[in-house]
């Protein structure tokens, strides 16, 4: 008998791993999804901001807002889900496309820079 | 050679006595995660590798030249909104509502088609300009990337269809659940990646 309860309970903790989210949750991802998209879109479109850099920041940063609001309405991600591993393994993967892209961004701005031709180079020993 | 653990008489046991049962499936939402996060990775290399080369036109077209900023939004458009049906799908789902389940995943599924379809449009309207992906290191890894993205949705496209099929055979029981709840993670993960696509390709291309 307490075999089974075991199990039972087993069963009913695992159960709640796809916590689904709701309407609302839903609704409110999505709605703020689309202001995250038609904002950006609007700035390059009308070029409002005079700044290419201003506007650039903009976007990444809406961007990442928006990743975040995906992530948290429509994938469901919390700290509990799976005993927190799906957020850990999320982590991990953060940091690894950080270093990723990070990575060969810094090494082959470099490596143009460097490769560059410029009259002065042929002064050089 | 042969390595054997059992040390028959004394205490050395190198196994679990009492295995406890596991649910079926408890542990293939993790697993697909995990997959989800390698896949993740791979965008990551792609993303880098456009970011490194998107300057090099060797002296071809450049982003201005080829984006038509109003189809990469409606494109966007599409792709939020089977996002948003797919989550009503989840919900009938959820609530064991076969019928409007069915609906949701069709309808997630004509927005997919739609998705494809215009950036297929794109990509012919591109070629037939003579922007082919062998035309510059920008071409190559423009392509390479934002199409990897479009497989991904249309294989979502075909694993929607798939599971209609296995939803109207055996209804909503645990397993189809359970594989409706893989295909959410895996389709909400793509509008994701898009968002770095279109944040990062289109808007920013336009910019330079």
């Amino acid at each position: 008998m307490t075999v089974t309860t075991h199990s039972a309970d087993y069963t009913a903790g695992h159960s709640d791993q796809g916590a689904h989210g709701s309407r609302k949750a839903y609704l409110i991802g999505f709605w703020l999804s689309v202001l995250l998209t038609a904002i950006p879109f609007y700035l390059v479109m009308s070029g409002i901001v005079q700044n290419r850099e201003a506007t650039g920041v903009l976007l990444v940063a809406m961007a990442a807002v928006q990743i975040v609001v995906h992530m948290v309405c429509f994938l469901h991600m919390n700290g509990r889900s799976e005993n927190g591993w799906t957020m850990m393994s999320l982590i991990f993967t953060v940091i690894i496309v950080g270093i990723v892209l990070s990575g060969s961004l810094w090494v082959m701005y470099h490596l143009n820079v460097n490769m560059m031709l410029s009259p002065d180079m042929s002064q050089m020993p | 050679m042969q390595i054997s653990f059992d040390n028959f008489g004394s205490e050395r046991v190198f196994y679990l006595k009492d295995e406890h049962e596991h649910a079926e499936g408890g542990s293939t939402m993790l697993g697909f995660w995990i997959y989800l996060m390698s896949d993740c990775l791979l965008f990551a290399i792609l993303f880098a590798t456009y970011g490194v080369l998107s300057t090099n036109y060797a002296a071809g077209p450049a982003p201005k030249d080829l984006f038509d900023l109003w189809t990469v939004a409606l494109n966007t458009t599409m792709l939020l909104l089977s996002s948003i049906t797919y989550g009503f799908a989840m919900l009938s789902a959820d609530e064991g509502k076969q019928r409007s389940t069915q609906f949701w995943l069709i309808v997630t599924a004509l927005f997919g088609l739609a998705f494809v379809g215009i950036e297929l449009r794109e990509f012919a309207h591109m070629i037939h300009d003579g922007a082919t992906p062998q035309r510059s290191a920008f071409l190559s890894s423009f392509f390479a990337l934002v199409s990897t993205h479009g497989l991904h949705v249309s294989f979502g496209i075909v694993w929607i269809v798939t599971s209609m099929v296995q939803v109207r055979m055996h209804g909503l029981i645990p397993a189809n659940k359970r594989r409706l709840m893989c295909l959410s993670l895996f389709w909400h993960f793509l509008d994701i990646v898009w968002i770095g696509v279109f944040t990062f390709v289109y808007l920013m291309g336009m910019l330079r």
